[in-house]
């Protein structure tokens, strides 16, 4: 009986914060098209989200990238087909890895420091004293944070699957002693339009995702410094397997669309 | 006789099934200082943040310049708020913002001010809390007596009518507290605000108060002058007074 009631809290809090994240963005997105439009605070986001992650996103690709030559030239080679490597590593990068890591990555660096610095703001009333100086805390937290996030993660996914295409080529090269026009060539005859299309539309989508549950999380935070600390944790957590929950679904939308 | 401000009318607020507000009446006027006097989570804040609608009651009107606060939407709410001053306990500086964007930012938000007449309009606020000068610092670099003042020069930046301190001389040492106190005395004669201080320091509340209400289990048990609550025979306002509750 117990664990049913247990069951029945969690799904029924579940359900709020789905809604409460979901009129959050609506808000957000809302403030966009409302004046005053103010282009600093937005430029600063993008400031904050883009350039502050980019080292880390294209390290990560760049990893991602030579690892995931090392294991298909692997595989590959059980079939005498290692040349195709450039392709392979291409398509996974651009469609899906490309995407979905730069997206966790800053989900968690982006969406755990939206968290804690509203978190910050709301326990020590400074949302409050923003809402009693006569500002929405949506209009100037919220939106530009929305929009930030959804400019900043396409064009970290842009250099991410450059960086990470990039990193197959050297091990192709080293590894296989490819020639790099091949690699770039077999790349370039991959790819379509469409795969890049579906793994970047993705991103605008995830980078909405990031700054919601950042923000929601943020605005909800009770209980001091610990509360503050644990809103940090529960975005991360949050923004992850939404991440990874939503590009499945985003994955089918995407396979019909394109 | 002065005309009523404020109207609480039967306000209630709970928190997971305990009540803060138990069906609070009461009546501000125009002009006055009046301190709500109470114990430690007795609801004092909780009532300033219902007045200008940070939070909802449950039940009641609450009656703000001849708005009624608990009908209203945000967008009504922030064009009231420009007609209100807050000082916030811990004054709540923004502290990603100098001292100077803290106090110019209800100015952008409320008034179609040129930027000199912003910069003219923040140095008068400082000179006036006694901080001429320190426009550029950020909130880090400021005591505590320092940031309530900082506070108390953006709560009274849109020259507003009506001011709520809450808890203004709490945490401070007594030198800084008096300054405050006289500070309160001399906004409102200068600027003839309409005052609500919120506060269970008793020295405050002696020094500033043209009224005083006490805030008890939910209801406004005493209002009166000074000397009047000195002199009440309700017990537990005697007892507060003298020290004998814990606060």
């Amino acid at each position: 009986m117990n664990i049913l009631l247990s069951i029945d809290i969690i799904a029924k809090k579940f359900i709020l914060s789905v809604g409460q994240v979901t009129l959050l963005t609506v808000k957000g997105l809302g403030g966009i098209f409302v004046p005053p439009f103010n282009l600093k605070l937005v430029s600063r986001e993008v400031d904050n989200f883009g350039a502050g992650s980019l080292l880390l996103v294209d390290i990560i690709a760049l990893f991602t990238g030579m690892v995931m030559a090392l294991q298909t030239i692997y595989g590959l080679s059980i079939y005498g087909a290692e040349m195709y490597v450039g392709s392979v590593v291409s398509l996974s990068l651009v469609r899906e890895l490309g995407p979905v890591l730069t997206s966790i990555m800053v989900g968690a660096r982006v969406g755990s420091g939206i968290a804690a610095e509203i978190g910050s703001m709301q326990v020590t009333e400074q949302i409050d004293a923003m809402r009693a100086l006569g500002a929405s805390p949506v209009k100037k937290l919220v939106t530009p944070k929305m929009l930030a996030a959804m400019i900043t993660l396409p064009l970290l996914t842009v250099t991410a699957d450059i960086v990470g295409i990039f990193g197959g080529m050297i091990i192709a090269m080293f590894e296989l002693e490819i020639d790099r026009i091949f690699y770039i060539n077999s790349v370039l005859t991959t790819i379509k339009i469409s795969d890049l299309l579906s793994g970047i539309g993705k991103t605008v989508f995830f980078g909405l995702l990031i700054a919601a549950i950042g923000c929601h999380f943020g605005l909800k935070t009770t209980g001091g410094t610990t509360g503050v600390g644990r809103s940090t944790t529960i975005t991360v957590v949050t923004i992850s397997i939404s991440i990874l929950i939503s590009d499945f679904f985003l994955t089918k939308l995407f396979l019909i669309v394109f | 006789m002065s005309k009523i401000i404020i109207e609480f009318k039967d306000v209630y607020k709970s928190f997971n099934g305990i009540f803060v507000h138990n069906g609070i009446n009461l009546s501000i006027l125009e002009g006055e200082i009046i301190s709500l006097l109470g114990g430690s989570g007795s609801g004092k804040s909780v009532l300033l943040k219902e007045l200008i609608g940070l939070m909802k009651p449950d039940k009641g009107d609450i009656i703000l310049l001849d708005n009624n606060v608990t009908q209203m939407n945000e967008d009504a709410l922030i064009a009231l708020r420009e007609h209100i001053g807050m000082l916030f306990q811990g004054a709540a500086l923004f502290d990603s913002l100098t001292v100077f964007e803290n106090i110019a930012y209800p100015l952008r938000e409320h008034l179609k001010l040129t930027e000199k007449e912003i910069q003219e309009r923040v140095a008068d606020k400082l000179h006036l809390v006694g901080l001429s000068g320190i426009e550029k610092k950020m909130p880090d670099e400021l005591s505590g007596g320092m940031k309530k003042r900082v506070g108390l020069a953006r709560a009274i930046a849109t020259e507003p009518k009506i001011i709520l301190y809450d808890e203004p001389t709490t945490g401070l040492d007594p030198m800084t507290a008096q300054r405050i106190n006289d500070l309160i005395i001399e906004l409102q004669k200068k600027l003839g605000m309409t005052t609500i201080v919120v506060t269970h320091d008793l020295h405050c509340v002696k020094t500033v108060s043209d009224r005083i209400a006490m805030l008890h289990e939910g209801k406004i048990v005493a209002v009166g002058t000074w000397e009047e609550l000195v002199s009440s025979n309700i017990q537990v306002v005697k007892d507060f007074i003298s020290g004998n509750i814990c606060v």
